[in-house]
């Protein structure tokens, strides 16, 4: 018995909704950042058992970009964390409400 | 010949802009001879037209000029053009031939006036308009023109704007004309939905060959009466022009006698077609005219002013002209229009030249025996009555005396009430003569000196007016005594009738009324009319009889009826004004209006509370989103 | 290698899938946040075996050593840089309404995905190949070959946007320094 691509897909399903409930949940920047990571984790998961049962490479070719579009992604965002936190040190995402109308 | 008809109008349109920019720079006399010159220019192209018209067969007298299209909306194609036709120029001529004599006499009327200058200019716009009214070719164009003399009318009867009084007259006029032409509008609207177009030879051939639904007609004729009720002063809409007479003299003789009060008339001449489909809408304007005759009839009986009585009596014979019409007798309706205009602008300009020479005084209780002074005036004025009053040979004998032998056909009781209206104008007009011309020289006496500083002095001694008075007047009573040859009733002279019978085609009313009767009613009209001037000269040049009796209270207010409108005005009115603009308008319009602003407002503070600023919230917001995306696309794939 | 051998397979599968959700459970609930740095690297190795799993060799490696390797390492260094080591109170939550919402939505997203794939799995549009076979062989010249023809623009771009990362965290992070007067 081979396993099939929807039990990839299922791990990755329940992953994307970890990572999504950890980003509306969690208070410190860092930690929501991880749980982005965790969603672009699964979606190249997905990805890869699609390449799979198509026979399409181009599947995995997206997981490549999408890895390195989540590094920029990260140090890009790392930076912005680093110039809020050094401005209001212990800040957390609740604090930041400048856009509130 | 007949395609210098564009000039007519045109030319005192030009003295209308030439004198509104240059008016005050050329100064008097110049502005009045330019606008006179203008008008009677504009006289002697008539004739050129008059004449062009007679060179054609009698049964193709109608010409259309077309200037250019000046409305195309959709269906709806106005072009700015005229239309000759009998009728047409015979308003023609005697608007400008009266209006060119007017305006020689107001050169010396109004010298010395701050306003001369914008006299003039309004004048020549009165011009204008009204010939725009008698010569367009279609319905709008009328309105044009009738929109026009309105507003010149206000202009003119507020002319002297600084007293209160006159600007209020002048509001008074124009409002009560709106009334009126309401009416036009609607019934222009009726008639263009009816037959499509509004163009006097389109809408007429339409109904020569479809007809027209009585119903329909009955509406268009009677909302085109009601706008001819507004602007030619018939009973309810007539109280503006007593108080006209707040405007210097040539005006009341012009506008309010001659030209512009003739326009309902006209109009009702014009559509003489639609008339005919609705033979109830012409019982209600006989019966409108006739009552308004008799009704001004016995107003005039008891008016001191010398203007005021010349007032009601215009609105007096406007009514017989109505009379005319609705009994089908409109040549006889025209004919009278124009003997009409000649002998009451006569009428109206002596009474300018009498207020003239007595330095302003109206009231003809201070007057009297001034043909001892004013030998020109007296004689031209008493023409003037002689013609109103219905005495052979004079013009006014004929005309009036073929309105009445019409009623009389029609149904005799008519007949009696313009009899009794005849008697009335006898006896009024020969008062007037008597109180002004004859007897005492009442405001030599002490106890009437002047009260209000009209500057009448008891020592003053009337002189007669300058020549640029004088020669409107005696060419005036020239016409009045020779009018009368346009449409004798004589076998062969019936000149007037036989030139427009081809715009009244088989609409106009067949006499049947016995050879004996047709001479012998006119007679019992002169004697009973004779006995009325003998009896105003036993009571005011024999003096038998008091004043104060036969001029009793409730006549010369006018049946009370000014006071009765404006508590009319008053009460309701102003409770239905005010609850329109304070419901209404600040209420329901501004609330509407402002509702919408507030309901965005309030939308927008409702919907404020999303943006809270919290990150998270976005997040939820969009993963909101994402799971109901994600539902679509799976009921998309229908499992 | 483990061709026939399915059991494995599953075995395998069932262990990497185990750590991957154990470390996402982890990532959410710690209240350290180097506790939640330290199980984001459990999910992702979980993820790099189960990329092995699918015979995406070359992603794994890559997963490994950049995710694991540098993102997770950049967070560490942040986490130390910033001193937001100290733990965080997970109990109060400031946002009413908040958790409850994400339950719901967490719930009804999994519901329809999971649910769909238990109902009618992986029928989908049915596309076919567009880029080269996936079972080739050797899985590093099959992406090569693909990225260096097909897509090779959009890896021109992405190389563009790294070095406009770079700049932008230079820029971001850059202590403002007072010049001439010291403070």
């Amino acid at each position: 018995m081979t396993v099939e691509p929807s039990a990839y897909l299922m791990v990755g399903a329940v992953l994307f909704t970890i990572g999504a409930v950890g980003l509306l949940v969690r208070r410190n920047a860092l930690v929501m950042f991880m749980c982005v990571e965790l969603m672009l984790n699964a979606v190249n998961l997905t990805f890869v058992t699609f390449a799979r049962h198509f026979d399409d490479i181009g599947g995995q070719v997206i997981v490549l970009f999408v890895l390195v579009v989540a590094a920029a992604e990260v140090v890009v965002g790392l930076g912005i964390i680093l110039a809020i936190m050094r401005r209001r040190p212990g800040a957390n995402a609740d604090d930041i409400t400048l856009l509130k109308g | 010949m007949l395609d210098a008809v564009w000039l007519i109008p045109a030319l005192p349109l030009a003295g209308f802009l030439l004198l509104t920019f240059a008016g005050k720079r050329l100064g008097e006399p110049w502005a009045g001879w330019i606008g006179t010159a203008m008008v009677g220019g504009s006289f002697l192209v008539t004739l050129v037209v008059f004449a062009g018209l007679m060179a054609e067969d009698e049964h193709h007298r109608t010409f259309v000029q077309t200037l250019f299209e000046w409305v195309p909306a959709g269906s709806l194609s106005v072009d700015v053009g005229f239309l000759v036709d009998p009728l047409s120029i015979t308003m023609a001529l005697f608007v400008t031939g009266i209006s060119a004599l007017i305006h020689l006499y107001s050169i010396g009327y109004m010298a010395g006036d701050d306003g001369y200058a914008r006299f003039f200019v309004y004048l020549n716009a009165f011009v204008f308009s009204m010939t725009m009214l008698v010569l367009g070719d279609n319905f709008v164009l009328t309105f044009l023109g009738w929109e026009g003399v309105g507003v010149c009318s206000y202009l003119l009867i507020s002319f002297w704007f600084e007293k209160d009084a006159n600007a209020v007259a002048g509001k008074k006029a124009f409002i009560t004309n709106r009334v009126g032409d309401w009416g036009f509008m609607l019934a222009m609207f009726l008639l263009f939905t009816s037959v499509g177009s509004l163009q006097y030879t389109e809408v007429f051939a339409h109904l020569e060959e479809f007809g027209l639904a009585e119903t329909t007609a009955m509406g268009i004729a009677l909302l085109l009466f009601v706008g001819a009720v507004g602007k030619s002063a018939q009973f309810p809409l007539y109280l503006w022009l007593p108080d006209a007479m707040a405007g210097p003299t040539p005006v009341s003789a012009l506008i309010h006698a001659a030209t512009m009060v003739t326009s309902g008339v006209y109009l009702m001449a014009r559509v003489n077609p639609i008339l005919g489909f609705a033979p109830d809408a012409l019982d209600i304007v006989a019966w409108v005219g006739a009552f308004t005759a008799l009704f001004a009839a016995t107003i005039a009986v008891a008016q001191n002013d010398i203007k005021k009585v010349l007032a009601y009596s215009t609105i007096s014979q406007l009514g017989y002209m109505f009379l005319a019409i609705g009994t089908g007798a409109y040549v006889a309706a025209v004919f009278h229009m124009v003997t009409h205009a000649f002998f009451k602008a006569l009428l109206f300009l002596g009474s300018g030249s009498v207020i003239h020479a007595m330095a302003h005084e109206q009231d003809m209780g201070r007057m009297g025996n001034l043909r001892k002074y004013l030998p020109v005036t007296s004689v031209t004025f008493i023409v003037g009555w002689l013609a109103i009053a219905g005495v052979p040979p004079f013009a006014g004998f004929w005309s009036k005396d073929e309105i009445l032998i019409h009623a009389w056909s029609s149904s005799p009781l008519l007949w009696v009430v313009g009899t009794v209206t005849a008697v009335l104008t006898a006896y009024y007009m020969s008062r007037q003569v008597f109180l002004v011309f004859f007897g005492p020289e009442r405001w030599r006496e002490s106890q009437t000196v002047a009260h209000d500083g009209h500057g009448l002095t008891p020592d003053h001694e009337p002189r007669e007016s300058p020549a640029t008075m004088t020669v409107p007047l005696v060419a005036l009573a020239g016409l009045s005594f020779v009018g009368g040859l346009l449409n004798l009733p004589f076998k062969g002279a019936f000149h007037l009738e036989r030139f427009l019978e081809p715009v009244f085609e088989g609409r106009l009313a067949h006499l049947d009324v016995g050879t004996s009767l047709q001479w012998g009613l006119p007679f019992v009209v002169l004697g009973l009319a004779v006995c009325g001037a003998a009896v105003a000269w036993w009571i005011f040049v024999m003096g038998r009889v008091g004043r104060s009796t036969v001029e009793p209270e409730l006549l010369e207010h006018g049946w009370y009826y000014d006071e009765a409108i404006a508590s009319l005005v008053d009460g309701p009115g102003r409770a239905g004004a005010t609850l329109l603009a304070e419901q209404v308008d600040a209420r329901g319009v501004d609330g509407a209006v402002n509702g919408v602003g507030e309901l965005v407002r309030r939308a927008g503070t409702a919907l404020r509370v999303s943006t809270s600023g919290y990150v998270r919230h976005y997040a939820l917001g969009i993963a909101g989103g994402a799971v109901l995306l994600l539902g679509y696309f799976i009921s998309r794939t229908g499992f | 290698m483990f061709g026939d051998s399915t059991t494995v397979d599953v075995v395998t599968f069932i262990l990497a899938a185990a750590a991957t959700l154990a470390g996402g459970f982890g990532v959410v609930m710690a209240r350290n946040p180097v506790h939640s740095a330290l199980s984001l690297v459990g999910t992702l190795f979980g993820i790099a075996v189960l990329f092995i799993a699918q015979e995406a060799h070359f992603l794994a490696a890559v997963q490994v050593i950049v995710y694991a390797g540098a993102i997770v390492v950049l967070f560490l260094f942040v986490i130390m840089l910033l001193g937001v080591d100290r733990e965080e109170d997970l109990a109060p939550e400031s946002l009413p309404g908040q958790r409850i919402a994400a339950a719901v939505l967490a719930a009804l997203g999994l519901l329809a995905v999971v649910g769909y794939q238990v109902v009618d799995s992986l029928s989908i549009t049915g596309a076919s190949a567009v880029s080269g076979s996936a079972s080739a062989d050797d899985n590093i010249s099959g992406i090569a070959e693909s990225l260096f023809s097909r897509y090779v623009f959009a890896f021109e771009v992405t190389s563009v946007l790294l070095v406009i990362a770079v700049v932008g965290a230079v820029v971001l992070a850059r202590r403002h320094r007072d010049v001439g007067g010291a403070r």
